[in-house]
């Protein structure tokens, strides 16, 4: 089989003599030639059309493998079937054990479902609706596990994880602190940019303060801060644990009698509920600087009247709404997360999907308990 | 393509007149301040399988990595098929890369593609044909590497360590190449399936006329199936030629896998038994 590059294209010729139809074929019957080896091996057996016996002469095929084999056997089956005897000539020794190897047999194609649109799309819908609802369903059992397994480890400190808790910590937390400092600051100054400007049109620019301060403590700063997080640590908690579970590193610590929950999930989400309210902290401190430096450079507001301002605009509970919200945020990341990362099933695309699903997930949730902890405070006027 | 040689004399005469399929020179590859292949030489002739030895940590994955273009060499020629992929424009090498087919350690089939669409794969990459060919030639090449229609499309994490092992032999097969590189085909099978697995190696060498660089540590497969051996020891070839040279070798080493506890065992089975039982590949009809 010594193969140029590129070869001979696959051909032949036929010729009718009073004893039957002689086929020449010549050229390189490979699947290098693609599609014209599919159309040369159609041919033969269209232009049969009438002929009673057909003689095959591979003398001049210089290359032949497995997919040209294949073809040649499958237009000897097909014609067979229209009642043309067809004979092999002149086919060497190492071709006949490839022809013999590549014997034409029929592969049944599946079944192909036919399928209604409407149908279909019905079908998708009550599938989703029932998935939603195991999802739930699922979401408050892992909840329940979770918070039983901690409970377990509680009650035995010494099997405490602290060295894995505070590895988690310095990933979810430390680590995050530049980037959550640097957005926070920019959408502080962007908020008392805009306040300055809006607010002037009233004379009231130095409302802008009351703004930011309060904008920023009940809402921005732990918002931004669970958004982020879910991007950032969410995305990775489920990928670890998604790989971990296509590796079965997972099935390996069952089988250790080792609890998942306990030894890979209750130390990132233990992680996740104690860095958040820092973060927070920290998110708040730095979204305040910044729109103080936007107030003094826009809108002629000492640092020392901005300090006043807000002692005067923010009470002690402003900042307590904020930072209350930060660890259910953080469970909430964490569950899902973890959730994902052990749905993921054999394959790369998988563990694609759980992480996507994952991070849009946290992300719709972290608002949704947002809007419903606003609905909470406003009626117990806090 | 010739047709195998029963006895080691007539291997060595054949080789003499078949073409060097790869070549390597000294070949030196390092990772940092460690150099794992130190000046190493190689032929592999056409239509041959070569096993090649040695213990754990000696290079032989990155031997095979560095001839596939996998890993940097630092020093050395590597000529495939007579060129120099190196001094390869981008398409040209791409159509070197073709006439080749890879069995990773661990398999490396695409998890998220059936075990029909991995073997598919390259043809619909890189051939222009038809569906219904593609899926006939699939099935075709799954039977040929042993393994039933059900398999078709099963996803990889689906399958038993051995049905992974002959997927991705088939997904190798794909474009019918004329070179294989096996790495460890037979590890983590049971005895059974890897003496079928050597079978199936030496059927579809002889079919297909392959030639097979064949990473191995199986004895089994030296005796059964290769028709030339090289061992790999301090980042050399300590050896090449035929399972008997290397048989009578005074290379500690080679004397401690031999004639070792578990090597001796065999080895003196396979003395005793030389003349029905030596051959360089089954044959199968
Ligand atoms: N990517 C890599 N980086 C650094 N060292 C490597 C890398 N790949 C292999 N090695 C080292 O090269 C040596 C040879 O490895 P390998 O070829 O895999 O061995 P084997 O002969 O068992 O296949 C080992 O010591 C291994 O640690
Ligand atoms: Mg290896």
């Amino acid at each position: 089989m010594t193969v140029a590059a590129m070869g001979r294209p696959p051909k032949f010729t036929r010729q009718s003599s009073p004893e039957g139809v002689r086929l020449s074929l010549s050229g390189d019957w490979t699947l290098v030639a693609s599609h014209r080896l599919e159309e040369e091996s159609r041919r033969i057996v269209e232009e049969a059309r009438g002929d009673r016996l057909i003689v095959i002469d591979l003398a001049q095929v210089s290359q032949l493998d497995t997919a040209g084999a294949w073809l040649i056997n499958r237009a000897r089956h097909d014609l067979a079937r229209r009642d043309v005897a067809v004979a092999l000539e002149h086919v060497r020794p190492e071709y006949s054990t490839l022809l013999e190897e590549a014997h034409y047999r029929a592969f049944d194609a599946p079944a192909r479902p036919n399928f209604n649109v409407i149908f279909v799309l019905l079908s998708d819908l009550g599938q989703s609706t029932v998935d939603a609802l195991h999802e739930f369903y699922r979401g408050v059992s892992f909840l329940g596990e979770l918070v039983s397994s901690m409970i377990y480890v509680a009650s035995r400190p010494h099997r405490f994880r602290l060295t894995s808790l505070v590895a988690q910590i310095e990933l979810i937390g430390f680590r995050s602190v530049p980037i959550i400092i640097l957005i926070n600051v920019l959408v502080g100054g962007i908020v008392a940019q805009q306040g300055i400007f809006q607010l002037l049109k009233f004379g009231a620019s130095s409302y802008t303060v009351s703004l930011i301060g309060i904008l920023v403590l009940r809402e921005l700063g732990v918002l931004l801060t669970s958004i982020m997080i879910a991007g950032r640590s969410g995305s990775a908690i489920t990928a670890e644990l998604g790989s971990m579970k296509m590796r079965e590193e997972v099935d390996a610590l069952l089988v250790m009698g080792l609890s998942p929950i306990e030894v890979l999930i209750a130390p990132r989400v233990l992680g996740l509920i104690i860095s958040l309210p820092i973060l927070t902290f920290i998110a708040d401190i730095a979204a305040l600087f910044g729109g103080m430096i936007v107030s003094w450079w826009y809108g002629g507001i000492s640092p020392v009247a901005f300090a006043s301002l807000l002692k005067e605009a923010i009470a002690l509970h402003t900042f307590l709404v904020g930072i209350i919200k930060a660890p259910f945020m953080a469970l909430v990341i964490g569950l899902i997360a973890s959730m994902d990362g052990l749905a993921t099933k054999g394959s790369a695309e998988s563990l694609g999907q759980q992480v996507t699903s994952s991070v849009v997930k946290s992300i719709f949730m972290v608002i949704v308990m947002d809007g419903l902890f606003a609905v909470f405070f406003a009626s117990i006027d806090y | 393509m010739s047709s195998p040689s029963t006895n080691a004399d007539g291997a060595v005469q054949q080789r003499q007149n078949r073409d060097v399929i790869i070549s390597v020179r000294d070949l030196v590859v390092g990772f940092g301040d460690r150099t794992i292949v130190k000046g190493l030489n190689l032929d592999v002739f056409r239509g041959e399988v070569l096993g090649v030895v040695g213990g754990s940590g000696q290079g032989k994955s990155v031997l095979t990595r560095a001839i596939l273009g996998l890993v940097p060499t630092r020093a050395g020629a590597i000529r495939i098929f007579g060129q120099d992929r190196d001094a390869l424009a981008p398409t040209e090498r791409r159509i070197l890369e073709q006439r080749w087919g890879v069995l990773f350690q661990n398999g490396a089939l695409f998890s998220g593609l059936t075990v029909k669409q991995n073997i598919q794969m390259p043809m619909r990459e890189t051939r222009d044909i038809s569906q219904h060919l593609m899926d006939e030639l699939a099935m075709l090449k799954l039977e040929l590497v042993g393994l039933g229609p059900d398999a078709a499309d099963k996803f990889p994490s689906e399958l038993s360590g051995g049905m992974v092992k002959r997927a991705a032999l088939a997904r190798a097969l794909a474009l019918d190449p004329e070179l294989v590189f096996l790495d460890e085909p037979t590890s983590g099978l049971d005895p059974i399936s890897a003496a079928e697995f050597d079978e199936l190696i030496g059927t579809l060498q002889q079919t297909l006329g392959l030639t097979v660089f064949m990473v191995t540590h199986d004895l089994d497969s030296l005796y059964s199936i290769c028709d030339r051996v090289a061992a790999l020891a301090e980042g050399r070839v300590i050896a090449a030629g035929p399972l008997e040279t290397l048989l009578e070798s005074d290379h500690p080493w080679l004397k401690a896998y031999f004639h070792g506890v578990r090597g001796g065992r065999l080895t003196a089975a396979r003395i005793e038994h030389k003349d029905e039982e030596w051959k360089p590949a089954p044959t199968t009809r």
